[in-house]
């Protein structure tokens, strides 16, 4: 095990702890930007969908995860940014200012709908935002003139300073960029006093309260820069998927978005990390393994949602924690073997709210 | 004069879509008084419900009434046996957390009724398919009167029951305070398990009342979802709200429908939701709980 | 000179008068005890105090300033701080955080800056972190500045919450109960922390307590109350020995 010893208070706002960490994540950059010259483009274009779905996750991740407040409709978030960004690159804007516009169209959704919904308590927010979800997905498919509607809207390429991002390579390295920048944003706020706020929120919003913090402008700022920052990953989904169907933006999206934050592990950006690579990689992890099923099981149109379905019902069941808690629960094993003590991790409440409603 | 049967034709269509939507959400309400749990999962409980009616009456060939009652009476059994096998053990994790686990039943639900059932619409031949009531100067569908007697005498039936047996009180008296029902000799965690048998057989019952006006296939229980609107209409914790909350939903969405432009019928039960929280963030008619400190 | 005053004070909860007509006022450095049996209305002054409930009718004066209806979210600022009876931890954080959240109140630094980290943010963050370990060593939390909440036992979690309250640098502090939950030891303990409170940060505490030895060993001066109104005021000593407190405590029309 390693031991710090920490001298200065800065040590604690570090990004990095320790040179051990500098070099893993330094080493895994690399790794990430080598691999578009060695896989091939099939797969480099599924790490950028997960690396877009990784951003939707980080964003969930400080509203539900940091902020106690569940959303089931942070498809229309991504949707509200996919068709900015499309809509903006037809009419001539450089994609430069489009993508920031994508995520400040979202994030003043996200105002909108913070704002009504501030009194609301754990349950009813969650049907509300699936509710506001549902109405924007409507909205996409009947407001034709600017959407196209089910005809579909082609993505026009995007260039920067008169390059083109083209093809799988070119959304990969772009979304990478997004995704560091949203993990670098998302770390400054929790090290700083909105994250603080948002984490006494969760824990007691009476205390949080008889500590200065008003609830109103934070719980309005946590949904503002997550929806902000989904609209970011929606600006790339565009172009990943080329071609935008009002459609796509539905509740299913919304709750994947949340199996992520879910299954990765509440509280954590990490969690939002692994969850991503898991609710993108499952399908083709499936989809491999199918070829070597009987085909009596292999054939079965329904194996993939069942399979997603089972996932998430016994993640729930026997690993609140998530991928994260366990990985953790993994590496104190090895850390602290022989001396490894199942009491180590008693499973303590979890990170959401129980708030009875009569 | 036309005007007017048009406009009642409307309501009584209305009333009956919303009488379905009442009667899902009151097995959302229903478990939640009991266990605190919010069931995402009831509209796809309710998909299975139809199709054992479309094995049972279509493919077996039973008789229409035998099918329903056996129908019925496999769906609670299901729900039964989804509480006694999974849900229980989630009792008192985070309410996130059941949420989650019911979306996440639902999607299973969803795949094992598509991979047994297929993923067409199909549909059974009812005694009250294509028939029509005339009520003066109006013609009204048996179908659309049919659920709503059914919806009245259903819950006349679970009126008496928990105000009148032993065993609907029992269930009130554990809805109201597991550990004192507890004490007084009252197996809460069966009753809790039973709760959940009546409410998918509630809306085993919802699936079969519908299936003459609409077909059943694997995605009907999005239908969920505008029963939310129902309950939280109707204060979620309210059985007879759940039901005036559907009723209510049903019939805005109809006149909606008829008199507001392409699009925003469906939206209406989503738009009347999302008012009812903002004006009301506890629900109608719920009180204002706050914690103590 | 008076820090705090209530003025009239009464709040009613549907039918019922919760608090009637309570006045009183806090002098600049004492410790203010209110006593009296359950259901008497004392947590419910601090709610009041804290903005949490707005009163009936009736004023809040506190330092000069009318506070009967500042925002909830202000009080702190203005330098009031509070304990709660529960308890009212962030418990998924650890103590040091806990004690930072409790810096809030003194941070300034714009959304922008501290989405971007700005130096000037990290120059505050560290001048925030050097108050809380004031506090840290002020109280010898030391071994405890990374636990979880919910990893801490009991009494430690009361200290850690009386730490927040103090890192607020309040001008009155509100203890709810601070000796609910303790033993007589660490009761007594807690006790010691008071006075230090008192005398070394020259804080003002107005203290909700059933504990009379605590209230004995601590407190200036004592307000008893019964049925939301006041029985007696003064002295511990006094008020222990006046026959309508007594009546109230033991009960009967005697």
């Amino acid at each position: 095990m390693r031991y710090l010893f920490k001298t200065r208070y800065q040590q604690d706002l570090a990004l990095m702890r320790h040179g051990g960490d500098r070099m893993s994540y330094g080493l895994l950059l690399v790794v990430l930007l080598l691999i578009p010259a060695v896989l091939g483009e099939f797969y480099v274009g599924e790490l950028g969908a997960v690396f877009i779905f990784a951003i939707t996750g980080v964003a969930l991740m400080l509203l539900i995860g940091y902020t106690g407040l569940v959303s089931l409709g942070h498809a229309a978030f991504l949707g509200i940014g996919a068709y900015t960004n499309a809509v903006l690159l037809e009419k001539g804007v450089p994609f430069v200012i489009t993508l920031p516009a994508s995520g400040a169209t979202a994030a003043l959704a996200g105002i909108a709908i913070g704002i009504p919904t501030l009194r609301m308590s754990g349950l009813y927010l969650a049907i509300a935002t699936l509710a506001f979800g549902s109405i924007v997905g409507t909205v996409f498919q009947k407001w034709t003139a600017v959407t196209g509607g089910f005809d579909g809207f082609a993505v026009p390429t995007p260039t920067i300073f008169g390059f083109p991002i083209e093809g799988a390579t070119g959304v990969y390295y772009l979304s990478l960029a997004v995704l560091l920048f949203v993990l670098w944003i998302s770390v400054n706020l929790l090290r700083s006093p909105i994250g603080r706020a948002m984490v006494a929120i969760r824990d007691s919003e009476v205390s949080a309260q008889s500590m200065g913090i008003n609830l109103s402008l934070y719980k309005t700022i946590a949904f503002a820069v997550s929806a902000g920052m989904t609209g970011l990953s929606g600006a790339l989904f565009a172009h990943y998927v080329r071609f935008l169907a009002p459609d796509s933006f539905d509740i299913l999206l919304s709750i994947q978005f949340v199996t992520i934050v879910f299954v990765g592990g509440l509280g954590s950006l990490h969690g939002a990390i692994f969850g991503a690579l898991f609710v993108r990689l499952l399908p083709q992890a499936i989809a491999i393994v199918r070829d070597y099923l009987p085909s009596a099981i292999g054939r079965m149109p329904g194996l993939e949602p069942s399979i997603f379905g089972l996932i998430l019902v016994l993640c729930i069941l026997f690993e609140p924690a998530g991928i994260y808690g366990r990985w953790q629960k993994v590496k104190l094993y090895f850390n602290s073997f022989p001396m490894y003590r199942r009491t180590s991790f008693r499973r303590q409440r979890a990170y959401a709210r129980s708030e009875r409603l009569r | 004069m036309e005007d007017a049967a048009r406009l009642l034709q409307l309501v009584v269509n209305g009333a009956a879509a919303g009488c379905i939507y009442g009667l899902i959400a009151l097995g959302f309400v229903l478990i939640y008084k009991a266990t605190e749990m919010v069931n995402f999962a009831q509209g796809d409980i309710m998909m299975l419900g139809g199709f054992f009616a479309f094995s049972l009456i279509a493919h077996f060939g039973l008789n229409y009434w035998v099918g329903a009652l056996l129908a019925i009476a496999a769906t609670a059994a299901f729900g039964f046996a989804l509480d006694a096998v999974v849900l229980r053990r989630v009792i008192g994790q985070p309410q996130f957390a059941v949420v989650m686990l019911t979306l996440g039943l639902g999607f299973m639900f969803r795949a094992a009724a598509g991979i047994t059932w297929g993923y067409d619409s199909v549909g059974f031949t009812t005694p009250f398919t294509n028939r029509t009531v005339h009520l003066g100067t109006m013609v009204l569908g048996e179908d659309s009167v049919s659920i709503i007697v059914g919806t009245v005498l259903l819950c006349a039936a679970l009126y008496v029951f928990f105000s009148r047996t032993r065993l609907g009180i029992a269930m009130q008296a554990a809805s109201q305070n597991q550990l004192a029902a507890y004490y007084m000799g009252i197996p809460v965690r069966t009753i809790f398990s039973l709760i959940w048998a009546i409410s998918a057989g509630v809306a085993a019952v919802a699936a079969i009342l519908l299936s003459p006006v609409s077909m059943i296939d694997v995605n009907m229980g999005f239908l969920g979802i505008k029963a939310f609107a129902a309950a939280v209409l109707g204060g979620f914790g309210s059985i007879p709200g759940a039901l005036v909350g559907g009723i209510v939903i049903g019939i805005v969405e109809q006149l909606a429908g008829y008199f507001l432009p392409a699009g925003f019928q469906e939206v209406t039960s989503n738009v009347v939701l999302l008012a009812t929280l903002i004006l009301r963030p506890q629900g109608l008619f719920a009180d204002t709980l706050r914690k103590k400190v | 000179m008076s820090l705090f005053a209530a003025q009239e004070l009464a709040v009613r909860f549907g039918g019922i008068k919760a608090v009637d007509s309570v006045s009183f006022e806090v002098r600049q450095g004492e410790v203010f005890a209110i006593i009296g049996p359950n259901g008497a209305g004392k947590t419910t002054i601090f709610n009041l105090i804290s903005r949490i409930y707005n009163p009936t009718s009736g004023r809040l004066m506190f330092d000069g300033q009318d506070i009967t209806t500042v925002p909830p979210y202000r009080i702190a600022g203005l330098g009031i701080a509070r304990t709660f009876q529960n308890i009212e931890l962030f418990s998924n954080a650890s103590v040091l955080q806990n004690l930072l959240i409790g810096r809030h109140c003194h941070a300034r630094a714009s959304v922008g800056s501290q989405l971007l980290f700005l130096p000037s943010t990290r120059r505050a963050e560290v001048s925030h972190r050097e108050k809380v370990e004031d506090v840290i060593a002020f109280l010898e939390l030391e071994r405890y500045r990374d636990t979880l909440i919910a990893n801490l036992p009991y009494g430690v979690r009361k200290i850690v919450e009386l730490g927040r309250a103090l890192c607020i640098e309040p001008k009155l502090l509100l203890l709810d109960e601070p000796s609910s939950g303790l033993n007589v030891e660490e009761t007594e303990v807690m006790g010691f922390w008071i006075e230090d409170i008192k005398k070394d940060l020259g804080i003002t505490v107005i203290m909700v307590e059933h504990d009379m030895s605590l209230v004995s060993m601590v407190s200036d001066r004592v307000m008893a109350l019964n049925y939301g109104r006041v029985l007696a005021m003064g002295t511990p000593a006094e008020v222990q020995g006046n026959p309508d407190v007594i009546r109230a405590y033991i009960g009967g029309e005697a």
